[in-house]
């Protein structure tokens, strides 16, 4: 057996798609199915040079769509198996996910978020989160989580092989051009290590035994005869994920509770979203910061309680209102303003989010 | 006195009759393949992946483990299988629609990476479950719901030849054969052989079986034969392709 990767906790400074290959080092991930797509690249850069000192594999396929499909196979082989994406992949591999989706097939894809629509920049943007959370002809079973920052990538990582395996339904870690580039400090650590154990990835094919002697044979299939069968079938997802959404939904607050002004921001944006509250608050302003951290599902009861008190909102984001949409539709009702600072495919920085406020008229 | 029907050992019984039409070509490969799986002794070792289209209705065919995919997508799926258990026989089983045009990427490349799957394709020359349109394999000539006045090879090209292409760009190792439903003992032999080359680790293996669709054909018995032993074989030639040396038994 080969030695662990990480033991104990170890500090690191690199970017985020080497994060992302360590995180699946470190969460046990046995193998990745890629295909060479910026700026995702390079989570499959680091795969390749540490899978062969750990007994991992990969297999470069011929487009997203066969990474999605072999990802699934790979995952119905018993492997905690895993693929990378961004842009226009990500569109094509919505048809491997819609398949997960129905057949509650738990696959870890990441997503680095490039600017669109089509080929557009290979740089950044947030406008994955409609692909990312409700892609697909379907209902958007998945779960969701978007990351800030390299310390995220590597829990959030290690998180979404339990989630996925746990629930069994297809897992995503939501990162964007810029997470996967940039080099920041963290922290490795050994789950084991921090009481975090694994749920083991068993097999829905190939299980032991002799199918029709010792036991069925597992027959699996997405393919429904009535309208009826399917209603049944689809009822029934949407009854557990409603039951589960609690138990997955996370989010992250500060300062909302006499908050006026309340910043609504996820992802790599929220850091900016962040700064810019605890500027405006030591100039006496009341501003406060909610970032959902999944955005499926959304933390609909969280934010909720959050603005509770607040008289206005402000949706910041790297898209034309993509986030702005799960936002509305979670707060539906509520006699809330919300204004809006969207730039898509760009950054936004503190500043800007700074200088929005100060031109509000305040109290 | 009871007649004992002859069913492969691996076939489900508690799911037959099958579920494809009358006349139906499935029903002689699915024969024959599982006459191999049984010759093989693999029934715990193999994994079955069948596509959209007809090929979709053997999803509860045998007592096998069986998933049932998207279209053109069964090879990436067994791909995945299969390189995440290599100990287990993987087999992808689809129509010409499917290996031939939305997931002919896949067959290239599974061939061309020399992939250790077993890939058995049902030619029928036309798209069966959507209602009957026009294949990769319709012959020229040949009339569909979507070439009414018969397939013109000027627009639309000529039949696809499907182990041909396979086997010009299989690697050595690899196992590429044309079947047919009218000569089942050969079928099963090429299904057989195509399954043992996984066995052994050579490397991909392929076997097309020419296939009749009295539905969307529209023909009674007698002509379904007809086109299946004398149309198709003038475009699509019966026997092996490609094989490895075969030691003397």
């Amino acid at each position: 057996m080969p030695e662990k990767p990480i033991t104990g906790e170890k500090r690191a400074f690199m970017t985020g798609n080497e994060v992302v290959a360590w995180a699946c080092l470190a969460a046990q991930a046995d193998i990745m199915y890629g295909y060479p797509i910026t700026p995702q690249n390079e989570i499959m850069h680091y795969w390749t040079r540490l899978a062969p000192k750990y007994e991992k594999k990969f297999l470069q396929t011929e487009d997203e769509i066969s990474a999605g499909f072999t990802t699934v196979g790979g995952v119905l082989a018993g492997a905690r198996a895993f693929t990378g994406t961004g842009g226009p992949g990500n569109v094509l591999m919505q048809e491997a996910i819609s398949m997960a989706e129905m057949m509650r097939i738990p696959t870890v894809m990441f997503i680095q978020q490039r600017g669109g629509p089509s080929t557009a920049t290979v740089i950044y943007s947030q406008q994955e989160v409609t692909l990312t959370t409700y892609g697909g002809n379907g209902e958007g079973y998945r779960i969701v989580y978007s990351t800030a920052s390299h310390q995220d990538l590597f829990d959030y990582t290690i998180k979404a092989f339990n989630a996925a395996w746990k629930y069994r339904f297809p897992t995503f870690i939501l990162g964007d051009g810029y997470q996967a580039k940039m080099r920041e400090s963290l922290m490795l650590y050994d789950p084991e290590a921090r009481g975090i154990t694994m749920v083991p990835a068993e097999p829905l094919v190939g299980l032991p035994g002799t199918p029709g002697v010792d036991r069925d044979p597992a027959h699996l299939r997405n393919t429904y005869n009535t309208e009826e069968e399917l209603l049944a079938l689809i009822k029934g997802y949407q009854a557990e994920y409603d039951r589960i959404a609690p138990e997955l939904a996370e989010h992250e607050a500060y300062d909302c509770a006499d908050a006026e002004v309340i910043i609504l921001s996820h992802g790599v944006v929220s850091r900016s979203a962040r700064i810019a509250g605890r500027e405006l608050r030591e100039k006496g302003m009341k501003v406060g910061y909610f970032r959902p951290i999944t955005l499926r599902p959304f933390p609909d009861a969280a934010i909720r309680r959050a603005v509770a008190k607040a008289k206005k909102l402000l949706v910041v984001e790297s898209s034309e209102g993509q986030f702005l949409k799960l936002c509305q539709q979670s707060l539906c009702g509520l006699p809330l303003p919300i204004e809006t600072l969207l730039k898509p495919g760009m950054g936004i920085t503190s500043e800007e989010i700074v200088a929005k406020l100060s031109a509000w008229r305040w109290g | 006195m009871t007649v004992k029907l002859a069913m492969p050992k691996v076939w489900r019984k508690e799911t037959k009759p099958h579920k494809f039409c009358p006349g139906c070509g499935h029903g002689l490969v699915l024969k024959a393949l599982g006459e191999a799986i049984d010759a093989l002794e693999i029934q715990n070792q193999a994994i079955f992946g069948c596509d959209i289209g007809c090929s979709l209705l053997a999803w509860d065919f045998f007592n096998v483990d069986t998933i049932q995919t998207h279209h053109g997508r069964t090879t990436p799926v067994v791909t995945g299988i299969k390189r995440a258990r290599p100990d287990r026989i993987v087999i992808a089983y689809m129509g010409d629609g499917g290996g031939y045009a939305i997931g002919s990427q896949h067959l290239v490349n599974a061939a061309a990476r020399n992939e250790k799957i077993t890939v058995v394709l049902v030619n029928n020359c036309n798209y069966a479950m959507t209602g009957g349109q026009m294949a990769p394999t319709t012959l020229p000539g040949m009339k569909t719901e979507t070439s009414p006045y018969g397939r013109d090879a000027e627009t639309t090209g000529q039949p696809m030849q499907g182990p041909e292409m396979v086997a010009a760009i299989a690697r050595e190792g690899s196992y590429v054969a044309r079947g047919t439903i009218a000569n089942s003992r050969q079928l099963k032999t090429y299904i057989q052989r195509a399954l043992e080359n996984q066995m052994q680790g050579n490397g991909f293996s392929f076997v097309e079986a020419l296939s009749g669709c009295p539905t969307n054909w529209s023909t009674n018995a007698r002509d379904t034969w007809a086109f299946v032993e004398q149309a198709m074989p003038k475009y699509f030639k019966v026997g092996e392709l490609k094989a490895p040396p075969r030691k003397e038994e």
